[in-house]
């Protein structure tokens, strides 16, 4: 049973979209790599649920073209 | 033609000529455990004790120099308490409770490992193994006073194993040329590189690991540091891309710096290039004597099979893991307490010969769990990747303000007992609103009583103890008695007994194993429940 959501969760997609780029503004490669990869372990952290996780480890790994 | 592979801390069992070098026909002893360290030490201590005749080989005259594993856990010292030289260890060890992590340059978060109240021993001491194995090899020498029939025979080398079936044939290599030996069982206690192991040709798979670790131990002439672990990830001082600082006994400081994989072992360990790291770490005016020093690689790895016939492989023979969580001798000591009380039945007669292939699926579930908590550990000590590099120091930035990245630092997971949940030998959990961490499979837990502690009341054999439960004084079964230890709640004013072994039940009744493992639980005693547990902890089922 998918638990992941993959339909529209965020209010104001457009809005938060572009405060994701621009929180990257300024930042070397290496910088930005590493602003992800904050991102994403507070992200997860606030997910918790791991069957939730898994799937969205999954569901990116899965996309990739 | 035989050759000192390392010099010796203690010389303790000389070489003497054996009656069996001169026997016409080679002789069979019951047990020949292959190798005196603290692996093969414990083991010939856990079989003496039992009365079971045990001859150890070992190819040096004693105990091998340098620190090598300084940290050991309760459950060590636990069994080695019920080996009689517990105390010994703890009086001369180093507790220790704090530990911080650094990165770079700042402090990241500081640990207490706030140790539960009410049992006889901490979570950890630091002692250099060279003590440990010291204090094991008194205790046989206080149990051969006693009796024990325990022999240990220097410059001892197991040249050739033959497996006949029902016994193995050893050729040993002595100073005054080889002999044979037959033994009914042979427990390789030889180490990571174990000889039995190659001589058998068997298998011994894993990861490799590609990074090389410095250590020097210290003695402090001018300045001091506090008895607490410190761990710096990519520290400010550039000695290594990981640095630990771990206090020991007598004064010395074990300092371990993660020195890269492609280097030039020779030019590294020059005192000069040793001093160099040290140096830059604790600055050019500490003075200090470097009392040791050693380059180490490592591998997680496991045999497939710990058991193979008559041949048992316990320890780092078995078993190789990462050093970041204290996993290795620990591991190894918990082991020897598995596989003690089974050999012991089996040779007795007490127990069928398929009770060893409960020690291969207990002892390999606890490889796997060490396995897998040390090589997670090595991974973010150790990330081999740009991304994985990059989430650990993700890891890190977000520990200093998020409590929850603080859990996921990971400069090794400490050494606790396993669980040898689901496994062949547990018998029913039948006590509603017990305690999971008393559940059947698991070690009990340590509780303090009016008179002493429980674990030291439950000594070493089957035992069924019963909290504000009735039950006879004790059970015989197919020839084996099993103790009846009663206790009361009144019995424990702090509490403990209650939290760790009733948790919402009334009553209790625990049928407990001889290393001290939980086989199976209920809330009243019931005789038949009790006695079919007890023949299938004993492999009879």
């Amino acid at each position: 049973m998918a638990k992941l959501v993959t339909s529209l969760n965020i209010v104001a997609p457009d809005d938060f979209y572009e405060r994701l780029i621009r929180t990257h503004e300024g930042l070397s490669d290496d910088e930005s790599a590493a602003l992800n990869a904050r991102l994403i372990l507070i992200l997860a952290n606030h997910v918790g649920d791991a069957e939730v996780l898994n799937e969205a480890l999954e569901t990116a790994r899965k996309a990739a073209r | 033609m035989l050759q000192d592979r390392y010099s010796l801390a203690f010389r303790l069992y000389p070489y003497q000529r054996s009656a069996d070098q001169d026997a016409p026909t080679p002789v069979r002893h019951p047990v020949v455990v292959g190798g005196g360290g603290p692996i093969g030490l414990a083991m010939a201590l856990d079989l003496g004790r039992q009365g079971i005749p045990v001859v150890v080989l070992d190819d040096h005259e004693g105990i091998g120099q340098g620190s090598r594993a300084i940290c050991f856990s309760k459950r060590s010292l636990e069994i080695a308490d019920r080996y009689g030289c517990g105390d010994a260890m703890l009086e001369k060890g180093v507790v220790w409770n704090v530990g911080k992590v650094f990165h770079d340059d700042r402090q990241v978060f500081e640990f207490n490992l706030l140790p539960e109240q009410g049992h006889k021993y901490p979570a950890f001491i630091n002692l250099q193994q060279p003590y440990f194995e010291r204090f094991l090899f008194e205790q046989i020498e206080a149990e051969r006073a006693r009796g024990a029939p325990i022999e240990i025979r220097g410059r001892n080398r197991i040249d050739a194993v033959e497996d006949k079936g029902n016994g193995v044939e050893l050729t040993v290599m002595t100073p005054d040329g080889p002999y044979t030996l037959q033994a009914d069982w042979l427990i390789a206690c030889d180490g990571a590189n174990s000889p039995i192991r190659g001589m058998l040709g068997l298998d011994f798979e894993g990861r490799v690991f590609q990074d090389s670790f410095l250590i020097a131990d210290i003695t402090m002439k001018s300045a001091s540091f506090p008895t607490e672990r410190w761990f710096w990830f990519e520290p400010w001082f550039k000695s290594g891309a990981s640095t630990l600082l771990h206090k020991q006994p007598d004064d010395v400081w074990r300092v371990d710096f993660q020195i890269g994989w492609d280097i030039d072992r020779k030019e590294e360990m020059k005192p000069e290039n040793i001093r160099r790291r040290l140096d830059a770490m604790l600055g050019a005016d500490v003075e200090y004597d470097i009392v040791w020093s050693s380059i180490y690689t490592f591998q997680c790895r496991r045999m497939r099979k710990f058991h193979h016939d008559r041949v048992i492989f316990a320890g780092d023979s078995a078993h190789q893991v990462s050093p970041f969580g204290a996993r290795g001798a620990n591991s190894g000591m918990q082991d020897v307490d598995n596989l003690g009380w089974k050999l012991g039945l089996v040779i007795k007669g007490q127990a069928p010969g398929t009770l060893i292939d409960s020690y291969n699926e207990e002892r390999i579930h606890g490889a796997d769990e060490n396995i897998l908590n040390s090589t997670r550990a090595t991974d973010f000590i150790t990330p081999k990747s740009k991304t994985s590099h990059v989430f650990r120091n993700a890891v890190l930035d977000l520990a200093e303000d998020l409590p929850f990245a603080r859990s996921l630092v990971n400069s090794g997971r400490l050494s606790v007992p396993c669980t040898y949940d689901g496994l062949s030998l547990n018998g029913p959990d039948q006590l509603k609103g017990g305690p999971a961490r008393t559940r059947p499979g698991s070690a009990c837990p340590d509780v303090p009583l009016e008179d002493g502690y429980l674990l030291n009341r439950l000594g070493d054999g089957f035992v069924f103890l019963t909290i504000d439960a009735d039950a006879p004084e004790s059970i015989e079964d197919d020839g084996m008695t099993a103790r009846h230890v009663a206790l009361t709640t009144m019995d424990d004013p702090s509490g403990a007994l209650a939290e760790r072994y009733l948790g919402t039940a009334k009553s209790a009744v625990y049928l407990i194993r001889p290393d001290q493992h939980v086989a199976a639980r209920w809330d009243h005693f019931d005789d038949a429940a009790l006695r079919k547990a007890l023949r299938k902890a004993r492999g009879k089922d």
